[in-house]
């Protein structure tokens, strides 16, 4: 349902009120409660400023209120530029854009997942960089005077990422 | 003998398409005496998959911190993401014990282990800390009085400041006095510790190319003749990007983007050639004939 300026309503069912606590004992996420909606984040935000979507305090109180689908759904918690501005200058030491990590973690989690995040984790996973480095460029790095590129090592890798619980969404290229 | 030695973490955007900060940074850490050790096996720091999981993240980082404590070595970096992001796990491991013993259970696996032995540095903490200011004013054979230029530090060098502690992330000097330490001017202009836009490149276009018009108005306000950067990031968003944002802003700008390696390997006295010069997209030849007038 809408309201007469367009905005959506919020239904009280809508709300988890244990999502806060959810988020609040995860590793970044301790101190979202002690935000008191003052805007700093928003206004010295980078991206706020030229997106007509992302807003750093909405998606605080979003997530203060236990709007959980509407958060988690959401495409604009990837717009986040990670510069960490809100972070620094956040009078209330909230960590603001660890937050909005916890949150696209969880929403990863449930398989909300950009692809150029799949596209670097199974690159890594197959080559240890987070792009496929062309192989003529690894030879030009020799005419160019730089050393051998390192090799990475895939299977040990692999072995230090078992259990990780997100790669059962990345698949490895031929799979 | 070489003074200084570290192990050199390059990274992927590096060796993936900015070869030309490799190349500059190799030739002043050689005239300094660095001694670089290249990584034995490499993975990535970890960090561009932080968004999705940060589990995967610290275990990635880790595994680097606990390569480098084999081979006895602090860590340098030319990316400020990789520095930010090594230097932030190795604190984060340090202090908490748990979060430690989870993250060295992965590591057994591989037989490593995190003991938190070890330092990352950004190149230009390694410059000014270790290097020393003086040293380096002493490599200088040709100061670049002629040119006058704006620095662009990027987020990763700076912030969040609890963990980096490196220079004033509202007030950043440390670059400013690297670049007059060539002899150049390095002007002030608005906003200057503003993110690139890199990391929204792929999920908005629209904002990451607005972020980085909004800079080079800045520096094209003050007049700038070159944009000076220290992270591979910032420099593929202005250097590489830089035409097609003339084209979608209806602007002109010719400003051309230096790797401060290059500018300091100038002021060295090393030629453009020796410095991949040739390797930047935006035309540099007038800031060179300059330079080259300079030395009749």
């Amino acid at each position: 349902m809408m309201t007469e300026t367009g905005q959506k309503l919020i239904k009280a069912s809508e709300m988890d009120p244990k999502f806060k606590y959810e988020i609040s004992k995860m590793h970044g996420g301790e101190k979202l409660m002690r935000c008191y909606q003052c805007g700093t984040c928003t206004s010295d935000c980078p991206v706020a400023r030229f997106s007509e979507t992302y807003r750093p305090r909405q998606i605080i109180r979003m997530t203060q209120l236990g709007l959980k689908n509407r958060v988690l759904d959401s495409d604009t918690l990837w717009l986040c530029a990670a510069c960490f501005t809100c972070t620094d200058r956040c009078p209330q030491d909230v960590e603001v854009a660890s937050v909005i990590r916890v949150l696209r973690n969880l929403a990863a989690e449930q398989g909300h997942i950009p692809q150029v995040f799949k596209d670097q984790a199974s690159s890594i996973l197959e080559s240890g960089y987070a792009y496929r480095i062309p192989e003529l460029r690894m030879k030009k790095r020799e005419s160019l005077g730089l050393p051998p590129l390192p090799k990475g090592n895939t299977d040990s890798v692999c072995k230090t990422l078992r259990g990780v619980s997100f790669l059962k969404h990345i698949a490895k290229r031929g799979e | 003998m070489a003074e200084r030695k570290y192990l050199m973490f390059l990274g992927c955007a590096i060796p993936y398409r900015v070869s030309a900060f490799e190349i500059s940074a190799r030739k002043i850490l050689g005239r300094l005496n660095v001694e670089l050790v290249e990584m034995p096996e490499f993975n990535c720091c970890g960090l561009p998959l932080d968004p999705v999981s940060h589990e995967m993240m610290l275990i990635l980082a880790a595994r680097n911190l606990a390569m480098a404590e084999q081979k006895n070595l602090n860590i340098i970096t030319l990316c400020p993401g990789c520095a930010g992001t090594l230097k932030k796990v190795n604190r984060i491991l340090k202090e908490d014990k748990a979060l430690r013993d989870q993250i060295n259970q992965h590591l057994k696996e591989a037989g490593l282990e995190f003991k938190g032995t070890v330092d990352a540095k950004h190149l230009i903490q390694v410059l000014t800390e270790d290097v020393g200011l003086e040293k380096i004013k002493d490599t200088v054979v040709k100061p670049l009085t002629m040119l006058k230029v704006a620095e662009h530090n990027g987020c990763h060098i700076l912030r969040p400041k609890e963990y980096i502690g490196f220079d004033d992330p509202e007030d950043p000097k440390t670059l400013k006095t690297l670049i007059e330490a060539t002899g150049a001017t390095c002007l002030d202009y608005m906003d200057e510790t503003e993110c690139c836009g890199a990391p929204s490149v792929g999920v908005s276009d629209k904002v990451a190319l607005q972020l980085a018009r909004d800079k080079l108005n800045h520096i094209k306000d003050v007049k700038a003749e070159a944009m000076v950067t220290i992270c591979p990031f910032c420099h593929i968003m202005y250097d590489t990007n830089e035409l097609r944002i003339e084209k979608t802003f209806n602007e002109a700008y010719g400003i051309p983007i230096l790797h401060y390696p290059q500018l300091l390997g100038l002021a060295m006295g090393m030629k453009p050639e020796e410095l991949a010069f040739n390797e930047l997209r935006v035309d540099v030849s007038k800031i060179l004939t300059k330079v080259c007038e300079g030395e009749k």
